[in-house]
């Protein structure tokens, strides 16, 4: 049930708000030095780079999550997972992983780096 | 309370024609955006900064190019197919009508601009060699 939720919800999120920050960050690298320095400005630098923490953070988590929801879907496809057990299990486990993979991405990039 | 043919029934060729389609290309989409989004992180984390010169040299390799506009095609496609079933579940009458309209522009017009703007990057990239 709420992973089914934030299957939807995460997907629609980044149908919206991932779709229009790509296609700034295309467009802005077409448009040439400044038009990128202007996106690297909102996402990198104002307020100390708190749009891009909020953003990228969030637009990372909710691709891991829909992503590992999605894979479970697949799953459920063939008709297996339909135990109560397992699939409260695989539900749990989409989210720990969605989680883990977004802390090892900004941990990389914020810290390894 | 068959309507229809057994063979008809088993195509899913009922009153609308279609139905399995939508649910199949939404799951070929699904896998195609699993390994093309995998990549596009992958790519982005091993970029070495994200300043103007590195992010446009990356973008106007054919290696970047290619994967990114099959990216943008997929993802864009199966967002539009995901967001169709949010506003038949929640929108009804009019306003999904309205809502289905807004989706097609929406999904258009973004894969529009993302696309001449990959090509953009990628076709007047300059090579380093002089023209002779």
């Amino acid at each position: 049930m709420t992973v089914s939720i934030l299957h939807r919800v995460t997907g629609s999120g980044m149908a919206t708000v991932g779709t229009l920050v790509m296609v700034w960050w295309l467009a802005a690298i077409s448009g040439g030095a400044e038009s990128y320095a202007t996106f690297h400005h909102v996402f990198g630098e104002f307020a100390g780079g708190a749009l891009g923490y909020l953003f990228g953070i969030g637009l990372t988590l909710s691709f891991f999550q829909h992503m590992a929801t999605g894979i479970r879907h697949f799953v459920m496809d063939t008709g297996a997972g339909y135990e109560l057990k397992r699939n409260k299990s695989g539900a749990l486990a989409t989210m720990v992983f969605s989680v883990a993979a977004t802390a090892v991405v900004w941990v990389y990039l914020l810290g390894v780096k | 309370m068959a309507y229809g043919t057994e063979l008809g029934r088993v195509r899913g060729l009922g009153s609308a024609k279609e139905g399995a389609h939508h649910w199949w290309q939404q799951r070929l989409t699904a896998g195609a955006n699993l390994f093309l989004m995998l990549w596009f992180f992958l790519a982005i984390l091993r970029l070495p900064a994200y300043d103007y010169d590195t992010v446009h040299t990356w973008l106007s390799s054919s290696w970047a190019a290619i994967p990114m506009m099959l990216l943008i095609v997929s993802v864009f496609y199966h967002f539009r197919l995901g967001l169709q079933v949010v506003i038949e579940d929640y929108a009804h009458a009019e306003s999904r009508v309205l809502a289905m309209v807004a989706l097609n522009f929406f999904t258009v017009v973004t894969a529009g601009i993302a696309i001449f703007a990959i090509l953009k990057v990628a076709f007047t990239a300059t090579t380093g060699v002089p023209h002779a």
